[in-house]
């Protein structure tokens, strides 16, 4: 197999697809958490993913086709090359000896969760993974989840499949019922980490969160990825992605995540206009 | 017969107000007969004193009378056994502290440019397609090197030309280091940093992309996998900030975020993928060659742009002819000038910055005279980005965790000036260990570094 080349690829939804890449030297480092930055081609930006496994000199990556360079992603096939591919970056997370954890994904973030929840759950850890969607025919993973925890709860948010609301509704009905949690790890949107932390924090249960700004070189020479954390500056790439989720400043990320909208946008828009294109004249 | 003019022969440049709105190189180099000229400026001096301030030890008065006799061949080839860079070297050294800062045209007059010739005959040389790259047979021995920058690259170079294999691990996807990443494109252009690359790999240096060392492998297993020595030139590439309220709002870029946008990622470029903000009106904090740089880029970007620097004019430690060339290009500098905080609108968007004038009281511990704050001077600039280019320390992903490996008090590798450190077989020099510093005493240390693992590896047998 080449450098970098996409030896497996999945669409997992119409929104999200799957690849795995050949890169052995990562693979044979990466952990739960860690991720990745590749480019797509020779002008290509650098983005960020996370590793959702490692194994057999792979590393598979899941992404949302959310903008340019996502979308440009997932028109390379098995067999093509990524034209860059460097990793494990950051910190992975600890999973050590927590008891029972609440693991929280929203959407995408449950392909990030997963890895994690596998993770605490091999390390002896008693696990409820709780999974949510906007409806039933978005759901990914679902047996993969299932393998990596004691207890999946789907969540669905117009009801369709599973409990009837939120994420965050679902853990707190957990908590209600009795269940003691001695740590929660929230993945996803950065407003769903954020209600997360807000709910997790009324109950005092420790929170990691997976943190995900604007990144580019991913060793720490940027600075672009600096978040406010219990009011010191840190960077995610080298002293995250995982962060004390109770003393994050998630507004300041949310801002910082919007820099670029309007250049995204037209990225996204010049994208979609070659594939339609494409389309028409293939 | 020497050519008495007092002052340096010119070096065309693109004009002030056409070139601070694309980034193609400001300075435009000699013709041969400028060249001569400017050659022909050299007295020749028996002890020279230039080459005494030369980190390299270039034999800068044989290489000049060399293109003084139109033999530019023999000139480059002096050049370049002495610096493997010199198309680099040429534009980028802070000349006037250095070599020809020791200038005897200097006493009376300008020096001679040293480095524009310099330029001029690596240029010849390229254009020519001329390259040193002549290597003794391979030796059968294998050296890391860690960080693909100027002192990367120069020991590796060197290594390649004793026989050696030579891998560099380099963390970006393209090699260079600031040469790549900080420098712009209208100071130094990347077709010649791709070029001089392109000349190693000729040598048969390998250079591997894509690998963080300390993630990906560690120097141990650097060892473990048959490298007998390895060499740190990681640089010194973290940003710092200045820790005012503020710093964290959208358009608050390090110097090293915006640079890397702009020269790595190309994002100047219309239709490029990595995004920058176009800003209105941008403050610069700092005065180095980096400001210098972020100032520069920002401009051409179409901003309005201001440097805020806390010391004089005489304090700015950029290199002159970038001081000089950005006033050109009509950045305006509020020098004697610090930002206290800076403000944001509803949205998080910076909307300006608050400064205190200052005014220079007694000497500190580095000579310079220590800038006070002046009671009562706060004033608010309307602004859209600041851009922090306030310097940088040493990044310890790739060495932070090794056994033994000593550490000065700022993070950066413990090495003595043959770029040995405390363990067996480690070698460093550049920004590494010295901290932010220059790009040809980075080559400097390089080559001393080869010279060190090339005695350390015969001494093993
Ligand atoms: C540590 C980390 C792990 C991540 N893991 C995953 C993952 O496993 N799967 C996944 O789908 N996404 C993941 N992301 C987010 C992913 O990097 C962005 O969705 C991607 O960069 C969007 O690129 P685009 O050009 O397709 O979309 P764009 O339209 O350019 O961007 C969409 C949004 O993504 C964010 N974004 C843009 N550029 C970057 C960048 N260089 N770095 C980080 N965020 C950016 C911005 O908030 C932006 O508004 C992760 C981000 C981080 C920091
Ligand atoms: C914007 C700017 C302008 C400058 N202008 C001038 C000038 O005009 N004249 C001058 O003389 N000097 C200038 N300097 C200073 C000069 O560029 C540096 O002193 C010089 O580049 C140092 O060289 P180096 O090889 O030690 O490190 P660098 O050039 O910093 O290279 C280090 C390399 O190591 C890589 N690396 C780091 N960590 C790892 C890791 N863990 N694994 C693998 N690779 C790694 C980095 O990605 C980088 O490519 C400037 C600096 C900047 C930032
Ligand atoms: S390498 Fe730099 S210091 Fe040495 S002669 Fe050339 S310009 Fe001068
Ligand atoms: S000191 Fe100046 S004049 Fe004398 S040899 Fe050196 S470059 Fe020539
Ligand atoms: S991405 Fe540049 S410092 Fe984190
Ligand atoms: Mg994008």
């Amino acid at each position: 197999m080449k450098k970098y080349e996409i030896a497996k690829k999945k669409t997992l939804t119409p929104e999200i697809g799957q690849i795995s890449v050949y890169a052995p030297l990562v693979a044979a480092k990466a952990k739960a958490g860690q991720f990745i930055i590749l480019r797509v081609d020779e002008e290509g930006e650098r983005i960020p993913l996370t590793i959702s496994s490692a194994v057999d000199g792979l590393i598979t990556v899941i992404y949302q086709k959310i903008g340019g360079t996502t979308l440009a992603l997932d028109e390379l096939n098995e067999g093509d090359c990524l034209h860059d591919f460097v990793g494990p970056l950051g910190q992975p997370t600890e999973v050590e000896d927590l008891g029972r954890v609440a693991v929280l994904g929203g959407g995408l973030g449950c392909a990030i969760a997963l890895p994690v929840a596998r993770a605490l759950h091999e390390a002896g850890n008693q696990v409820d993974l709780i999974g949510g969607f906007k409806t039933k025919d978005i759901v990914i993973l679902e047996e993969e989840m299932s393998q990596a925890c004691t207890d999946l709860h789907i969540c669905t948010d117009d009801g369709t499949y599973g409990y009837h609301g939120f994420v965050t509704g679902k853990l707190e009905e957990l908590i209600n019922s009795g269940v003691k949690f001695d740590h929660v790890f929230a993945i996803g949107p950065l407003m769903m980490m954020k209600f997360a932390c807000k709910l997790t924090e009324k109950y005092g249960i420790p929170t990691t969160v997976s943190m995900n700004p604007i990144m580019i070189d991913g060793t720490g020479m940027c600075g672009g990825c600096r978040l406010t954390v219990g009011g010191e500056v840190k960077f995610a790439c080298v002293d995250g992605p995982d962060f004390d989720g109770h003393k994050v400043d998630f507004d300041e990320v949310i801002a910082r995540n919007a820099t670029y909208k309007e250049h995204e946008a037209k990225a996204k828009e010049k994208h979609l206009c070659r594939l339609g294109g494409g389309a028409m004249n293939g | 017969m020497a050519n008495m003019q007092m002052n340096k022969t010119p070096m065309p440049e693109q004009e002030p107000n056409v070139r601070n709105a694309n980034f193609q190189e400001v300075a435009l180099g000699y013709t041969m007969e400028q060249a001569q000229n400017e050659a022909q400026r050299c007295l020749n001096c028996k002890n020279k004193p230039c080459v005494s301030g030369c980190p390299v030890g270039i034999p800068i008065p044989d290489f000049i009378a060399k293109v003084a006799e139109g033999d530019l061949a023999a000139a480059y080839q002096l050049l370049s056994d002495a610096n493997a860079l010199p198309a680099i070297s040429g534009r980028v050294c802070p000349q006037e502290t250095q070599c020809e800062g020791k200038c005897i045209r200097g006493i009376k007059g300008e020096p001679v440019s040293i480095g524009r010739i310099e330029r001029f005959v690596a240029d010849w040389a390229a254009a020519n397609g001329i390259a040193n790259v002549a290597t003794a047979p391979k030796n059968g021995h294998k050296v890391a090197v860690i960080g693909s920058g100027p002192a990367g690259l120069t020991c590796a170079g060197e290594l390649a030309r004793m026989g050696y294999d030579v891998s560099v691990f380099e963390a970006f996807h393209t090699p260079g280091g600031v040469l790549s990443y900080g420098i712009p494109e209208f100071r130094l252009p990347k077709a010649i940093v791709k070029r001089e690359v392109e000349n190693l790999q000729k040598m048969g240096v390998d250079i591997e992309l894509n690998m963080v060392i300390g993630k990906v492998l560690t120097i141990t297993e650097l060892f473990d996998m048959g490298y007998e020595a390895v060499f740190i030139g990681s640089g010194a590439g973290l940003p710092m900030f200045m820790k005012i309220p503020g710093e964290s709002l959208v358009g608050v870029y390090s110097a090293n975020e915006y640079l890397t946008r702009i020269n790595l990622m190309k994002a100047y470029k219309p239709d490029a993928e990595t995004p920058i903000l176009h800003s209105k009106k941008v403050a610069v904090v700092g005065g180095g060659n980096v400001a210098m740089d972020a100032a520069r880029c920002a401009k051409r970007l179409g901003a309005d742009v201001h440097i805020v620097y806390r010391r004089s004019e005489a304090e700015l430690p950029a290199r002159a002819e970038e001081v000089h060339h950005a006033k050109e290009e009509g950045i305006v500098f509020d020098l004697l000038t610090n930002p206290v905080s800076i403000e944001g609108d509803e949205k998080g968007h910076v909307q300006s910055i608050t400064c205190v004038k200052m005014e220079l009281g007694e000497p500190d511990a580095s000579g310079r005279r220590r800038p006070v704050v002046i009671e009562g001077s706060e004033f608010k600039m309307e602004v859209d980005a600041v851009i922090m280019a306030l310097g940088t320390q040493a990044n310890q992903m790739s060495y932070g965790d090794t056994p033994g490996l000593e550490k000065t008090r700022k993070g950066c590798v413990a090495a003595d000036e043959n770029g040995c450190t405390s363990c067996t077989g480690i070698f460093a020099g550049g920004d590494a260990a010295t901290g932010a510093a220059t790009v040809i005493l980075a080559m400097g240390a390089g080559k001393s570094a080869a010279k060190s693992i090339d005695q350390y590896i015969k001494s093993k047998g």
